[in-house]
């Protein structure tokens, strides 16, 4: 169990932390989360002394850990940051029993641990590998681990997959939950991402300037979020009624155009160069004329000169301003590729395409599923 | 050619074998003793980073004094003993050490050092088990830094009457005598290069392997 009473933090005239007091439980998965500078990482920090507080007591397990040696402390408390920073002058293996070395673990228990822990992510033909060799998603793989190998009760993690590609950091994710639920560790962590959080947390921890805004489930958090902050940062995630439902919203506005005046191989080249197999066609003013594809310029395109009288107008438009809605249910009713959006002045403001409604429909079940 | 090279070296054999000798010995024995006092001081201002400002200014200013000025005033202090030359030498082998050392340690990653105080390493510990094995490819170059000049310094010696190749360079001269000045020039260019060689080996034996592919990468 982890107390924090009363800490505070300054640095000059700023104040970092503002009167913290809460109770972290054993064995809970805890989110700090909060806009930057709102004093999460200060906050894990002062967990395992890289800060120390101006007053007030942080107890682990009931003892005041000021009064504890600090680097005692540290071998106690798994640490991951998000530079992952493993050493580069030593391999997977050494660099995950760093800390087990340190507590005068033998060999035969620091090549045991290794091997363990490397298995629990399936890297074990890396333990000899150095971490130049490997992908950052693998470094901080074994940055976890290093945390990990000493068996810990406690780990802190500071952003550890922010600087990780989107799908490295959701299997790094899932990863470190299971390993979580598996060993029991109480994990302390930091993200600024209100995603990331919602998935891995038992409990949130939302800081804003130094305080604790709200300590809640990320259920509860959804339901009754604090302020509006709050509700900012849980943003698309939350029921949201405000959300734009009008054309423009989803419609692409770089749509490739042709003037109706050019000639059928400066059109086909266009077409060609773009890889689209339609274009608008628009008057000298900008305003839409119509369309004209391939397969117009194909089958009649050795007959005339100019594109103009292969342009068809059946493709439909509709005004900026309208809702999006009836354009999705003409595309996917039809098998037309796009709906041409119009300003009020006939010129084109751009497009929608199915890719419009899928991205409309994942918002949807995005906001929808996490709220239930 | 042949008879030539042998007349000379039947002439003067002896004395360059041992001209060459001494050289040796003043520059290994300052480069040792400068490389170690060089690493310590060097550890020790990295530990003061505030001071370094102060520190290393006065030392470079220290360093503009011309080697012969510095020996001729411990000359003077110490007299004519090969201690002279040694301490002279020592003193200017340091510099490039303590600098080296000073900037490999300072510009460590603070993600390895922040790591390593995480993980509950001791100070003494971060700096042998990280930051000093990060920095030896630095501190290394500093060394052959201090090697190189070390023999180009040494020529000094003779300045004072203690030998070494400058013995040959500075008869040379003064006589017009450009025989005597290249017995001496080259063995100590020799002597630079094979040094070099023997730092840059090093060099690689003491980077860590897991640097090797990073840096070439």
């Amino acid at each position: 169990m982890i107390q924090f009473e009363h800490v505070k933090k300054k640095y000059g005239d700023r104040t970092i932390l503002n009167d913290l007091n809460f109770t972290i439980e054993d064995g809970t998965f805890v989110i700090l989360i909060g806009p930057s500078g709102c004093g999460k990482t200060t906050t894990l920090k002062t967990i395992n002394r890289l800060i120390e507080p101006d007053s007030g007591t942080i107890y682990i397990d009931g003892k005041d850990i000021s009064k504890e040696d600090k680097v005692e402390l540290r071998r106690h408390i798994g640490y991951v940051i998000q530079q992952i920073g493993l050493f580069p002058n030593m391999t997977v293996a050494e660099n995950i029993c760093v800390v087990p070395r340190m507590l005068k673990y033998s060999d035969e228990e620091c090549a045991k641990i290794a091997k363990e822990m490397l298995g629990m992510v399936k890297m074990e033909q890396y333990a000899d590998k150095y971490p130049s060799e490997l992908s950052g998603g693998q470094q901080q793989r074994i940055g976890v681990l290093r945390a990990l190998a000493a068996s810990p009760p406690i780990v802190l993690m500071d952003e550890p997959f922010g600087a990780l590609d989107p799908v490295t950091r959701e299997l790094l994710q899932d990863e470190v939950m299971e390993i979580q639920k598996k060993l029991g560790k109480t994990i302390i962590f930091v993200t600024h991402d209100m995603d990331e959080a919602l998935k891995m947390a038992d409990v949130i921890i939302f800081m804003n300037k130094g305080q604790v805004l709200q300590m809640a489930s990320p259920e509860e958090m959804l339901e009754n979020p604090a302020d509006e902050l709050v509700m900012n940062f849980l943003g698309k995630n939350t029921q949201d009624n405000g959300r734009p439902t009008t054309v423009e919203a989803f419609m692409r506005s770089n749509v490739y155009k042709v003037n109706i005046k050019k000639g059928i191989l400066e059109c086909a080249e266009k077409m060609a160069r773009n890889c689209v197999d339609t274009l608008i066609v628009v008057d000298d003013e900008n305003r839409y004329q119509g369309t004209i594809s391939i397969g117009d310029i194909r089958r009649w395109g050795s007959t005339v000169k100019r594109i103009e009288p292969l342009v068809r107008q059946q493709m439909r438009t509709v005004q900026v301003g309208e809702d999006a809605k009836a354009s999705f249910d003409h595309l996917l009713d039809t098998g037309d590729n796009y709906v041409v959006v119009l300003n009020e002045d006939r010129t084109v403001a751009g497009i929608i395409t199915k890719t419009s409604v899928a991205l409309s429909v994942a918002k949807d079940l995005w906001g929808g599923g996490a709220h239930g | 050619m042949v008879a030539l090279m042998a007349e000379i070296l039947h002439t003067y054999g002896p004395l360059l074998a041992k001209a060459t000798l001494l050289h040796f010995i003043y520059v290994m024995s300052s480069v040792a003793i400068g490389f170690a006092v060089g690493l310590a001081a060097g550890v020790l201002l990295s530990r003061i980073p505030k001071y370094s400002g102060i520190v290393l200014p006065v030392i470079s200013i220290f360093q503009t004094i011309p080697g012969l000025v510095f020996m001729g005033l411990l000359f003077l202090w110490i007299g004519m003993t090969p201690l002279t030359v040694i301490i002279a030498l020592t003193i200017y082998a340091m510099f490039p050490v303590m600098k080296n050392t000073y900037t490999g340690i300072l510009s460590v990653d603070g993600k390895y050092v922040e790591a390593a105080k995480g993980c509950g390493m001791t100070p003494f510990q971060t700096l042998y088990k990280v930051e000093l094995p990060l920095a030896m490819p630095t501190i290394i170059a500093g060394l052959r830094m201090a090697a190189i000049y070390t023999i180009s310094w040494a020529v000094l010696a003779s300045m004072i009457g203690l030998g070494g190749l400058g013995d040959f360079i500075y008869q040379g001269t003064s006589s017009n005598n450009n025989l005597l000045i290249l017995l001496g020039a080259v063995p100590a260019a020799l002597m630079a290069v094979l040094i070099g060689e023997g730092i840059d080996l090093l060099q690689k034996r003491v980077t860590p392997r897991g640097l090797r592919k990073g840096a070439s990468s």
